[in-house]
């Protein structure tokens, strides 16, 4: 009986004449609750989201009395971070309580201003394969290698490459006759004491020299003799060769930042998503109910048993929606569901390459933003 | 790696593809007949028309040309004579040092070599002299060498597996059908022509009513017409100055009564009224008789009137013992036909209609080509054999055959084939363009090539109606693939399942006739013939007479043919309308394979598809049991052809194979193209011949002058049958893009998209552009000294720093503009000066080779290869290769005619991404929708989408939907559903850069996106200071030479419609070829400058008072001398101003 009353009474409501006298009143310093639903909201209709963009104005809603300014103190009670996922090469986590702009930026700083180290320099002694050689040294580029970027520096034009800027591998596969072979990333060997190459002297009495000048080996580093830098898949096709082909080459890695060029890049990519909110805007029963468990492929919904028969649709996983809008698809179902997506409130996903360990990435991540605040605020004052 | 991905280790396309299809059969009520496609096309192959054509003229051709020519009897001494027994063409072979070696077709690529097989005849032939003859034999004498059309029977790639063909370099995927002359592959291109020995009733160009026959037999080719001219019928053939009344025609060739002329024409009195007026005016010029209008002929044409009448007039029709009735029946028969369209207007004759056209093929024209040289080398040799018969003192033992052995065929058919000029004298044939080299510039775009058909008209007729589309092109040549541009309509393609006919013996096929009931035409009075319950019998266009039950005849026939118990390409048309049964045999009719059906029921069971599946049938056995039959366009008007099984009425006699059929190879590439507009299918065949990606399988080992790859290229996502039928999946030419149909920053107006620069970093797009450079050694120059090659003498470090010890360049080096590749040296003195000793490094300037490409881009030698050529001199050819990563306007296009540049690239933090994390590669702009309506396009992206997310390939094919060859919209909607994809394609999407959702759901997914050959490198161009050229001393023109950017005349308008004076005379004059001039002011013609007096002068006047200096273009300067040296003499007038 409880609920059929309560039923009556929303179905009068739109009925009414509207009169912004009965309204109730509004706690000052609150947004009255359509306004809190668009500043939090996404709504996603079916035909198009609405309400997408982020109101940062401070004085958006001066009008009504409700200060929009952000508040250091407020954002550090509500900021928020859970790890969902953690593997070794993605991670899963919620950022709660952020603005779109700071996720944003961590998210485009992930992709392109976190430092690795890939190959850059590629000098092929001999290549009979099929693979042409700018070819082949553009997919040893993309290799990601397992070295720890931060234990470099950069290579600027004018320097010599030392112990300290490059990772030099070697590279010496062959075939024999009548037989075929894939070459895999596992067979670039890491050379710690720098290119085995000679370069063509100059002058035949000098002291042969190599590309790099290395003063001391690699390996020496206590992060290097535990753990010897590879490339951080092994299975990675880089050529095949067929009879009596050969491959010989050196590669020289140096550090470098995704914009240049994506082989840089730490991720296969970074994103995050706003956290779904599904909202029945009326009660679902019955077969209304099985249609729109059946309708969802991710199972967001389910049927709870509300006695005398009778089944009603719950929300049970808004997390999975993954907006394929099948429940708000056709005459009258966008009365019944509302898909939202919750502004402030970030499910951020790193797939790293392998270069690093997703979580070491993103507060890497958080530590260039920081370095670049900070380089603001000094050039500012 | 992409190409070995592509590439695989399948034995072959189609065999492939059948297993395939028999894991994922699906349950249909009607039968399955897809698999006939492939299992056509692995019995055919995809260009089986040319290879027909080659493997007739080889084994059939050629005989009868020989057969016919196969005695050369010397005029002196008839006795001694040489006979062709036989004639074959052997396998090709080279011969080097007088010994001869097998011949593969990738050697001659490579080499610059003919791939030729030596033409071998049998001979008998009289030897001695006078008293002593012997007659003597001799077997495989080669007469010359005839130029082998690769994968035809005498190739040595017939027959061969993948491997055997991987072992002779040659790749598997092509097809065949082309020649290859002086190491360049050349195409014979398919001719159209209109039929010949038909009679075609139309009007010409005064809208007088014509009936013509091209009358084409082995001995003449002529043209009949019959016009009528105010009422009057009068013959025109060109031996006769004026045109004839065709009654006294009809008096000459012994039909003296004109009562036997009206019953030729069949008893309508319509008829007879018609023909009154012509009666009458030959009653008007007093021919009654034979004799007489003999005579009437003989003052037209100084007495050779009746031979005229008897081997010219009406070739076709063979003339026995002089009775030339059979041709005044065909004339009867040829007023008929007039009269008839006359007095119904839907009796003429379409020119356009397919049916009344002939395409000839390779085999055609050789044979034309080769029976004149044969001709010519016969004379030839009988000539010198009767000049070795004058000669005072001959030798006894003369051997006549000696004198076959010259190069005259060899060389007439290699020029032919590489110039593409067919000149063949005997009938006044003069083609140019008949041949055209195979460009490998795609797979797609040289296998178009192949399918190519030339037309008939020159381009520059203003007429639509060859142009347009015809309705009985259905199913016989593609409706969409046809250039733009002048060619549009009027250069075609065949469709998928096309087959053109070769020759097939026709006395068999008469005396067949006669055995079933047709009454011989010598035994009929002229009023018999149109007795109304009769049709006439016409074998390929010969009357061979009348039959009182024409269905049941036909029945007979298409029952004989069904049964193979004659050809299978014989066709059998009842035209009820003219009342004849067409018969015909003859080659170059097109036709296509509908499987037969009896009262609407197709006679192809479920159990003939399994069997076929299991390989226990083949497509020739489908043909064997009647189950199916070719068609050609004219027996297709007498069948009722529904389009599936599921449509058939009672009255239906064939149902289709399969619809997507319809279209030719390269149409076939598009997916959902009966979705789209149809100009874009036809823009989309112009542009996937320029996509690139791979060529063949033997791409890197070719040595082409112009090679585009894709580095990474895929096969596409959503396919079509057509694709895996002809190996685009193996060879594919283009990448499957993520793009998002959303507008972003601007750059993406007018077409243009917005790439990724990530997916460029990671390969999407990169292409390697290799070409050639070779250099000729010159061997002999006539002071005996040679061209040599010289290792780097370290004169100029720089540019030598590529250069190996031999002087060339060793492969892998980067090469940079200006860069020495080959360290030539040429000797000073080239004439006289005959020494045998070595010449001095002195007598040596160098000559050296050096790289001209893109400034600031690095190339890299790919391959070096040393040959000889004919006149055995060394020839160097490099392959310098150049890999390119897409740049701002390169040009893209998908596969459904929407081209665009790309117009900025973008960073991947800036571009949108979706919730799952998908980012674009490129971002195409949504107005390129609306106008184009290439629903297609969209309905590809929605089936790629689906299919990367379940995991299997989706079909597109042409009308595919009801057959299951392609994957319904509904279809693919589920899936993606059920992936969590919205229905509709449109995904929400977060902007890369604010980090918000955009404001709409975003229509996101992979699109088969190819490169096209154009790109900026190759174009762009600007110049400041430059050349110029020599005479006129203005900037030179065009890219190449670093020409300049000309002001044209349009332009010149515009800037004096805008007054800008001053603009205008610095554009033509300062930028151009300003020149300070001294004219005369008192005779007004120029002067000069005296720089050693330091005064001007002026040489008419004979001196310097009046000069004035003043500046000029120096064009005009020219002008004024160039027309002074005509004896016009232009006067300046000049004035202050």
């Amino acid at each position: 009986m409880n609920e059929k009353e309560n039923k009556g009474g929303n179905n009068d409501e739109p009925n009414k004449k509207f009169s912004i006298w009965d309204l109730p009143d509004v706690p000052m310093g609150q947004l009255p609750p359509h306004l809190q639903l668009q500043k939090t909201r996404v709504v996603c209709k079916a035909d198009a989201p609405i309400h997408t963009d982020n109101i940062s104005y401070s004085g958006a809603y001066a009008s009504i009395g409700v200060d929009n300014s952000v508040h250091l103190d407020l954002f550090r009670d509500n900021f928020k971070v859970n790890v969902i996922r953690l593997t070794k090469e993605d991670m899963e986590f919620d950022m709660i309580g952020i603005d779109p702009a700071l996720a944003n930026a961590f998210r485009r700083i992930l992709i392109s201003e976190v430092p690795t180290m890939a190959i850059e320099k590629v000098l092929i002694a001999y290549n009979t394969s099929v693979v042409q050689d700018e070819v082949l040294a553009h997919r040893l580029g993309l290799v990601p290698l397992k070295a720890d970027p931060r234990l470099f520096e950069y290579l600027s034009a004018n320097d010599t490459p030392n112990e300290k800027n490059t990772i030099v591998f070697k590279l010496h596969a062959s075939c024999k006759r009548g037989e075929r072979r894939t070459v895999y990333s596992e067979e670039l060997k890491w050379l710690p004491k720098g290119s085995e190459l000679i370069k063509e002297a100059g002058q035949a009495d000098s002291k042969p020299t190599t590309y790099t000048s290395f003063t001391c080996s690699q390996d020496v580093l206590p992060e290097f003799s535990e753990d010897p830098i590879s490339p951080s898949e092994d299975k990675i096709i880089l050529a095949k060769l067929g009879s009596k082909q050969e491959i010989e080459l050196e590669a020289h890695a140096v550090k470098g930042l995704g914009k240049t060029h994506a082989k840089w890049s730490p991720v296969a990519t970074a994103w995050y998503r706003m956290l779904p909110e599904v909202v029945l805007l009326e009660d679902v029963e019955d077969e209304v109910a099985e249609e729109l468990v059946r309708r969802c492929p991710d199972k967001v919904f389910d049927i709870e048993d509300i006695g005398h028969g009778k089944k009603r649709a719950t929300v049970a996983r808004p997390r999975d929606c993954r907006l394929c809008r099948e429940c708000v698809r056709g005459e009258g179902w966008e009365e019944r569901v509302e898909l939202r997506r919750v502004k402030d409130h970030f499910i951020f996903t790193v797939e790293s390459t392998g270069v690093l360990p997703p979580e070491v990435l993103f507060t890497e991540a958080v530590k260039i933003l920081e370095e670049k605040c900070e380089r603001v605020i000094s050039e500012l004052s | 790696m992409g190409a070995e991905s592509l590439a695989g280790g399948e034995p072959s396309t189609v065999e492939q593809l059948i297993d395939r299809q028999k894991l994922a059969a699906p349950i249909k009520t009607a039968v399955d007949k897809f698999q006939l496609v492939p299992e056509f096309l692995k019995v055919r192959g995809l260009v089986k028309q040319h290879l027909d054509s080659f493997n007739y003229f080889v084994n059939i051709g050629i005989k009868k040309i020989v057969r016919a020519n196969d005695r050369i009897a010397s005029t002196v001494d008839p006795s001694i004579y040489i006979r062709f027994k036989d004639v074959r063409i052997g396998t090709p072979t080279v011969v080097v040092d007088g010994v001869s070696d097998k011949l593969a077709p990738h050697t001659c690529r490579l080499s610059d070599m003919t791939y030729t097989a030596p033409i071998l005849v049998d001979i008998e032939y009289i030897q001695g002299s006078n008293d002593q003859k012997y007659r003597r034999e001799k077997r495989d004498i080669s007469i010359g060498r005839m130029p082998v059309m690769l994968r035809s029977q005498c190739c040595v790639l017939y027959g061969k597996d993948e491997a055997e063909l991987a072992k002779l370099g040659e790749c598997p995927l092509d097809p065949g059908g082309y020649f290859v002359v002086k190491g360049t592959e050349k195409v014979i291109l398919i001719q159209e022509q209109l039929s010949k020995n038909r009679i075609i009733i139309d009007t010409d160009k005064k809208g007088n009513l014509t009936a013509s026959v091209m009358s084409s037999t082995e001995a003449t080719k002529s043209k009949t017409v019959i016009v009528m001219e105010k009422g009057k019928m009068y013959l025109s053939l060109n031996q006769f100055t004026t045109k004839i009344p065709i009654m006294v025609v009809m008096k000459a060739m012994g039909i003296e009564s004109d009562q036997e002329v009206v019953q030729m024409l069949g008893r309508d009195p319509r008829y007879s009224a018609l023909l009154l007026p012509s009666l009458e005016e030959c009653a008007s010029l007093d021919i009654f008789t034979q004799e007489k209008a003999l005579k009437y002929l003989d003052n037209k044409k100084d007495g050779r009137a009746l031979s005229i009448l008897r081997d010219i007039f009406l070739a076709n029709v063979p003339v026995h013992n002089n009775n030339l009735r059979p041709k005044c029946i065909y004339v009867a028969v040829m007023l008929r036909r007039m009269m008839e369209a006359i007095l119904n207007k839907d009796a003429m004759d379409d020119k356009d209609y397919v049916g009344n056209k002939r395409l000839e093929l390779s085999g055609q024209l050789i044979s034309l080509l080769f029976e004149d040289l044969f001709k010519t080398m016969i004379t030839e040799v009988e000539r010198q054999i009767d000049y070795g018969l004058t000669k005072k003192v001959r030798s006894s033992q003369s051997d006549p055959s000696q004198y076959l052995l010259r190069d005259s065929i060899s060389n007439g058919l290699e020029r032919a084939l590489s110039t593409g000029n067919w000149d063949v004298k005997r009938f006044r044939m003069n083609r140019k363009g008949v041949t055209q080299v195979l460009a490998r510039l795609s797979f797609i775009g040289s296998l178009g090539y192949l399918t190519k058909i030339m037309p008939q008209f020159e381009k520059s007729r203003k007429v639509s109606g060859p142009r347009a589309l015809q309705p009985s092109q259905w199913g016989m040549l593609c409706p969409c693939d046809t250039p733009e541009g002048e060619a549009c309509g009027l250069v075609k393609n065949l469709a998928l399942m096309t087959h053109v006919t070769t020759d097939e013996e026709d006395g068999p096929l008469i005396s067949l006739c006669y055995c079933l009931g047709v009454e011989d035409l010598e035994l009929l009075s002229g009023e018999e013939l149109h007795t109304p319950n009769s049709f006439l019998v016409m074998f390929n266009g010969l009357i061979l007479g009348k039959h009182r039950r024409p269905q049941h005849f036909a029945h007979a026939m298409r029952k004989l043919r069904r049964a193979c118990k004659i050809g299978e390409f014989v066709s059998i048309f009842v035209n009820e309308k003219q009342r004849v049964v067409y018969i015909a045999s003859d080659g170059g009719r097109v036709c296509r394979p509908l499987v037969i059906a009896d009262k609407g029921i197709s006679r192809v069971k479920e159990h003939h598809m399994k069997e076929l599946l299991d390989g226990v049938r083949t497509f020739d056995d489908f043909l064997r049991e009647g189950l199916i039959e070719y068609l050609d366009v004219n027996e297709e008007n007498n069948a009722l052809i529904s389009l599936y099984e599921g449509e058939t009425t009672p009255e239906t006699t064939h149902i289709e194979i399969e619809p997507f059929t319809i279209l030719g190879v390269i149409a076939g590439l598009i997916p959902y193209p009966h979705h789209n507009q149809s100009p874009r299918n036809t823009y989309q065949c112009a542009m996937g011949k320029q996509a690139m990606g791979n060529i063949a399988y033997n791409q890197l080992c070719r040595m082409d002058t112009l090679l585009y790859l894709l580095v990474y290229p895929q096969r596409p996502l959503l396919t079509t049958r057509t694709i895996e039928l002809v190996g685009y999946d193996k060879l594919g030419a283009g990448q499957n893009a993520t793009v998002a149909v959303m507008s972003y920053s601007g750059y993406d107006i007018e077409d243009a998209i917005v790439m990724n620069k990530s997916s460029l970093d990671r390969g999407f797009g990169r292409c390697i552009v290799m070409k050639k450079a070779s250099c000729i050694m010159n061997r002999r120059y006539d002071s005996g000294a040679s061209d040599r090659i010289v290792r780097p003498r370290g004169l100029d470090k720089d540019r030598e720093r590529i250069l190996d010890v031999d002087g060339l360049a060793a492969p892998g080096q980067i090469i940079r503009p200006n860069d020495i590749y080959i360290n030539k040296e040429s000797p000073t003195e080239t004439r006289d000066h005959k020494s045998a000793e070595a010449l001095a490094d002195m007598k040596y300037r160098p000559s050296m080779q050096s790289h001209k490409g893109p400034e600031g881009e690095s190339c890299v030698v790919d391959r070096v290869a040393l040959s000889t050529d004919k006149n055995n001199n060394m020839c160097i050819k490099l392959i310098i290769r150049h890999t390119r990563r897409p740049e701002l306007g390169d040009k893209f296009s998908s596969r459904h005619g929407q081209k665009g540049v790309c117009g900025t690239i973008i960073q991947q933090e800036d571009f949108p991404f979706s919730e799952r994390g998908i980012c674009p590669d490129l971002i195409m702009n949504p107005h390129g929708f609306p106008s184009r309506m290439t629903v297609g396009k969209m309905i590809e992206l929605l089936g790629s989408k689906a299919g990367v997310s379940c995991g299997r390939f989706h079909y597109g094919s042409a009308f595919g939907e009801p057959s299951g060859h392609a994957d319904k919209v509904d279809a693919i909607s589920e899936t993606l559903v059920r992936h969590g994809f919205s229905y509709n394609g449109k995904d929400m999407i977060y902007s890369g850069i604010t980090g918000c959702p955009l404001q709409a759901y975003i229509f996101m997914g992979p699109i088969y996106y190819q490169k096209l050959k154009h790109m900026v490198l190759d174009k762009m161009h600007a110049r400041g200071m430059g050349p110029r050229v020599m005479l006129t001393r203005q900037p030179t023109e065009g890219r190449a030479r670093n020409g300049g950017l000309r002001v044209g005349e349009m332009e010149r308008d515009c800037l004096i419609a805008y007054g800008a004076s001053m603009l205008i005379f610095e554009r033509l004059m300062l930028s151009s070829d300003p020149f300070e001039v001294q004219v005369c002011e008192a005779c007004g013609l120029l002067g000069y400058y005296n720089h050693k007096l330091r005064s001007a002068f002026c040489s008419t006047c004979k001196n310097g008072d009046n000069i004035a200096t003043m500046k000029l273009p120096y064009a005009c300067k020219l002008l004024i001398q160039e027309l002074q040296s005509m004896n016009i003499v232009p006067r300046l007038k000049l004035q202050e101003a």
